[in-house]
């Protein structure tokens, strides 16, 4: 056990923060989840790709810098102290590129890496479908081989980004003959194939989220299948594990919203010691996050010796959103009768920003696997309690 | 940066737990318990031959002079097997203050080499707790009076016992008369050495409250993979599983923690004390929902004095209040994360 940060690992903290100073816009950018702030995201995503920070863990043939996990963490650290944009391609580089490197062949990972870290390819997921929500494994959505390519009939839904993103990655049924996990495949395609109608689906605040995607006999080429044909659930499970494991939520981000509670605690001290739960909350925020940040580093010192990541993908998973929310109720009862107030309302804190982060915190016990579903995981596969 | 044990704490640790499981198996602990001591020569003879004794105590004076990160995962496991509060304040802490004492050679010489062979037991007494444990067991007694260190024999001292609610426990009223003779270490220095002694016991409590909430945990799924009710066991039924999940959630975001502060403590961090505190407070939260979610996981059998839990249940609320109840330890992260210019914020887990 060593706790410290080695020479080379602070002068690369130095040199991001540097970076980072220089080129976070000083103005927030629209929300992502409208068409002009969509484009002001990639734009900055182009902006970091310059820099050669849109994708620090990735090998440099590829446009990263071969960063490994503990690098990546400060990283991340850096860009929410320096509340830089959220990042529109988190789907792509985040959760499919490291599936991309483990299942892709050389071709694909050429064709589609570099353009995802320039944000030339913004990517969404899909998933879900109106049947299959937390029983992914009853997808319908079937893409059925005609020759050298697959013809796809059907519905995904609730499909993150996908009202502006151009590409989609996800699992399909390939063998309509089979059930469950079986006969599933995973298929890489552009949004704007023919046959494709997308109808973007408003979320708590108002904006267009996510999405449904209709498919009505749409063409997609053989070589856009990840793994080889019926191998779908296997690959899908190596996103999963990826996103609820690691990176989908990295650290930083809970220190950052702990940070700033505890900056709104001090000044509304007055009227929120008349409520004790509240300075409980503040110390708990802290508490939680730093939790949070030590299990991660923990987690990314193991998998640096080669271990793998486990049931710590469903204990994350639970921990940070169950985290999230606690810090934005406890932000909302600190704001009292002005934490319902929307921007432009002069009164509303910080342009609004607690209550878009209470809004969005609402999903997070819901989407990559519920909570339940994740307590479930834990008490089968980590503790070896008898399946239902 | 790397957040991974040593091959050898982890194999040594291993080691304990496997002497533990035939050594301090429950039946066994219960009539120990049931003595009017509480304690067992025997059983201590043997935890010294495995060394647990001598952990700390330097190598002049015949121990192996390991340290607190060491012994954060053996802690993990004499709270997993309850192991009594005498092994941890004898070779732990008192070591700790004998080891530190700039004076007094002759003290070192009498006591070190008595502890590290498991022929002397001592307590430490410090107003952060009402009682002192152990008291009655002990040849040697390290009192806090005024930051100053006192070591009084048995004889010195009247004591009166307050029964706990945990079996395992002997606490002690200490009536004694400080002097000059008594006095082996003054306020100036002494400050300093107590305020590393709370945050050592503390830590070692934190790490025994982990302990006790995976032994809770485990005893719990035991007990749910084998109890039928409905045809089936009750451990496939999701809300026990989800119990369960709970608390193995709790532990595995409590371990980090505790680990962090035994090397924050073993490195003499400045942050040392709010890290402890923090630690303490992760741990005798998870061990207190292990203790309510395991209880209930049991039914009936779980509220009764036959089923192991209790000793652990007992044993963990108990715990959790020693070296420090939570509102000091609330307070203790409290005033350093609302002081001026605090260091919070990603990037500053470390620093
Ligand atoms: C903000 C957001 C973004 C999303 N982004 C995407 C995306 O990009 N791509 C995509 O494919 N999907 C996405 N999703 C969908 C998400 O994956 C699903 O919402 C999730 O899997 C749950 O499915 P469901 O909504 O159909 O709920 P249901 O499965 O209907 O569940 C409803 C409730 O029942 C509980 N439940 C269901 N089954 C069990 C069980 N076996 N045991 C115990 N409880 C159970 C659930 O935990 C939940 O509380 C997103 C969702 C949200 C909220």
């Amino acid at each position: 056990m060593r706790l410290e940060y080695t020479e080379k690992q602070k002068a690369f903290r130095a040199e991001i923060r540097e970076w980072l100073a220089a080129h976070v816009p000083s103005k927030p950018l629209v929300s992502f989840d409208t068409r002009e702030g969509f484009e002001q995201h990639r734009e900055w995503e182009r902006t970091l790709n310059a820099g050669h920070w849109s994708a620090v863990t990735w090998p440099s043939e590829l446009g990263g810098r071969g960063c490994d996990l503990i690098e990546w963490l400060i990283f991340e650290e850096e860009y929410w102290r320096a509340g830089a944009p959220l990042r529109v391609n988190q789907n792509g580089i985040f959760l499919l590129a490291p599936t991309l490197m483990e299942y892709g062949t050389d071709e694909q990972k050429q064709r589609f890496l570099p353009r995802m870290a320039a944000g030339d390819d913004i990517w969404a997921q899909g998933w879900s479908e109106p049947g299959a929500g937390s029983d992914m494994a009853a997808i319908r959505c079937k893409a059925i081989r005609d020759g050298d390519h697959y013809v796809i009939n059907g519905q995904k839904t609730w499909s993150t980004r996908a009202a502006y993103a151009d590409w989609l990655f996800g699992l399909f049924r390939t063998d309509p003959d089979s059930m469950r996990h079986h006969g599933l495949t995973f298929i890489l395609l552009p949004l704007n194939l023919p046959g494709i109608s997308i109808r973007p689906i408003k979320q708590l605040n108002g904006l267009p989220g996510f999405a449904e995607i209709f498919f009505d006999d749409v063409r997609v080429p053989v070589e856009n299948r990840m793994g080889d044909e019926g191998s779908g659930w296997s690959v899908a499970m190596a996103t999963a594990g990826f996103e609820r494991g690691l990176m989908l939520r990295s650290p930083g981000r809970f220190q950052q919203t702990a940070k700033s509670l505890i900056d709104l605690y001090k000044q509304y001290r007055q009227s929120a010691d008349a409520d004790s739960a509240l300075g409980d909350a503040a110390v708990k925020a802290w508490m939680d996050a730093e939790a949070y940040a030590l299990a991660t580093y923990s987690t990314a010192s193991r998998l640096r010796k080669g271990g793998q990541i486990g049931a710590e993908a469903s204990t994350n998973k639970i921990f940070w959103s169950e985290m999230d929310l606690a810090m934005h109720e406890a932000a909302m009862h600190m704001l009292g009768p002005r934490a319902e107030l929307m921007s432009p309302s002069p009164q509303s804190a910080g342009d609004g920003h607690w209550l878009d982060g209470f809004l969005f915190a609402q999903a997070g016990p819901i989407y990559a696997g519920s909570n339940e579903i994740q307590r479930n995981i834990i008490a089968e596969r980590m503790l070896g309690l008898p399946r239902s | 940066m790397d957040f991974t044990f040593k091959e050898e704490h982890v194999a040594f640790s291993d080691s304990i737990r496997k002497f533990l499981m035939v050594e301090a198996a429950p039946e066994m602990l219960r009539e120990i318990w049931e003595t009017e001591s509480g304690r067992s020569k025997t059983l201590r003879e043997k935890l010294a031959e495995q060394g647990l004794t001598a952990l700390s105590v330097p190598e002049e004076f015949n121990g192996i002079g390991l340290g607190d990160l060491d012994w954060v995962l053996i802690h993990q496991e004499l709270g997993y097997y309850a192991i009594p509060d005498s092994l941890t304040d004898t070779a732990y802490l008192a070591t700790y203050l004998l080891s530190h004492l700039s004076t007094d050679a002759s003290l070192k010489k009498e006591w070190l080499p008595k502890i590290a062979n498991g022929s002397a037991r001592v307590a430490v007494g410090h107003p952060r707790n009402p009682l002192v444990a152990d008291a009655a067991n002990a040849d040697l007694l390290l009192l806090w009076h005024e930051d100053e260190v006192h070591a009084v024999r048995r004889k010195q001292v009247q004591l009166t016992q307050h029964p706990s609610i945990d079996m395992s426990r002997r606490l002690y009223q200490v009536n004694w008369t400080p002097s000059d003779t008594t006095r082996i270490c003054p306020a100036r220095i002494g400050k300093a050495l107590w305020e590393g002694l709370v945050d050592r016991a503390a830590l070692a409590a934190a790490a025994q409250l982990l302990g006790l909430a995976q032994r809770m945990l485990d005893l719990g799924i035991d007990y749910a993979a084998q109890r039928k009710q409905f045809g089936k066991p009750i451990g496939s039924f999701q809300a026990v599983k989800h119990h369960l999940a709970d608390v193995a959630v709790k532990i595995e975001f409590a371990k980090p923690v505790l680990y962090r502060a035994a090397y924050a403590v073993m490195r003499e961090q400045p942050r040392r004390s709010v890290h402890v505190s923090h630690a303490k407070l992760a741990a005798g939260d998870a061990a207190w929902l292990a203790a309510r979610k395991s209880i209930q996981v049991h039914g009936a059998m779980g509220y009764t004095w036959e089923a192991d839990l209790q000793m652990f249940m007992k044993r963990a609320w108990a715990l959790d209040a020693a070296w420090g109840e939570r509102a000091f330890h609330k307070k203790r992260i409290a005033d350093f994360i609302y002081a001026d210019q605090a260091p919070l914020g990603p990037g500053e887990t470390f620093t």
